[in-house]
């Protein structure tokens, strides 16, 4: 059986062929969650309050907008590759860890797709008044 | 012909949360896994509440702002701040010693111990800022 090169043994290791990938995602992914949630934190405090117009014309603009949807790609996508993590330890019937991972994926895919929604519905908009 | 083996010995168990003993380390390893999953499945749907909310408009945005404003809105803000930044504290960690650093014991109990401390140091400056600032929460 060909061993290939020590790259190629390295790719692919796990049980899903795609261990280092993950881990390496998700140290990329929790690098940039802490840039972004420190803007997004640091961000809400600085509102003067948190009613509906001073929030709305926030995030409207660009500024907030544009950082909004890294924030929610990068914690979407990290907590994907954290939960599955939690899966596959405590799932051991095979059939059954598969439906969470799917499920998982669904929830992943639906609430990003929501957020990310929202964010560019309020941003292209135009004024709220 | 072969010797009677010797005495039963227990065997080794597996590791698990019931063998061993409780140090800080392994507690903010265990809080790190329901901190996350905390945001993951708690906190995620509450953000995604609050943009959709958002998008809608001002009526939308009145009764997620109104279901959140009480007691129980501050206390679930108050939590989530604490749980964020103790995901966050012991996330750094975990990403140094993903260089190999901080595993000596004393270090690691240090380290494990200081990332409760920030977490719970910077909740409690954060929020006590706002109230404050606003003359009350």
């Amino acid at each position: 059986m060909a061993k290939g090169t020590a790259l190629g043994r390295v790719r692919g290791l796990g049980s899903a062929r795609s261990g280092s990938s993950h881990w390496w995602a998700q140290r990329v992914t929790a690098f940039a969650n802490i840039a972004l949630m420190t803007w997004f934190i640091v961000s809400l405090v600085r509102l003067p309050d948190l009613t509906y117009f001073t929030v709305a014309n926030w995030l409207r603009q660009p500024s907030a907008a544009i950082p909004m949807v890294l924030f929610v790609a990068s914690v979407f996508y990290h907590f994907r590759l954290g939960v599955q993590v939690m899966i596959e330890d405590y799932a051991h019937e095979e059939g059954w860890k598969l439906s969470l991972v799917l499920a998982l994926n669904f929830y992943v895919a639906v609430a990003g797709a929501v957020a990310l929604f929202a964010i560019l519905k309020l941003a292209f908009g135009g004024s709220v008044g | 012909m072969a010797s009677a083996p010797p005495a039963a010995r227990p065997r080794p168990i597996s590791p698990h949360l019931t063998h061993w003993r409780w140090g800080i380390h392994m507690v903010v390893s265990i809080l790190h896994r329901v901190t996350g999953h905390a945001l993951a499945l708690g906190a995620v749907p509450l953000f995604c509440w609050w943009l959709v909310a958002l998008a809608s408009g001002e009526r939308a945005y009145g009764s997620f702002y109104r279901t959140l404003s009480g007691w129980f809105g501050y206390m679930l803000a108050i939590g989530f701040t604490w749980v964020t930044l103790q995901h966050m504290a012991n996330g750094v960690r975990h990403l140094v010693m993903d260089s190999g650093a901080g595993f000596e014991i004393g270090t690691n109990k240090r380290s494990a111990t200081s990332t409760l401390v920030f977490s719970l140091v910077v909740t409690l400056g954060l929020w006590g800022a706002i109230a404050m600032s606003r003359g009350g929460i």
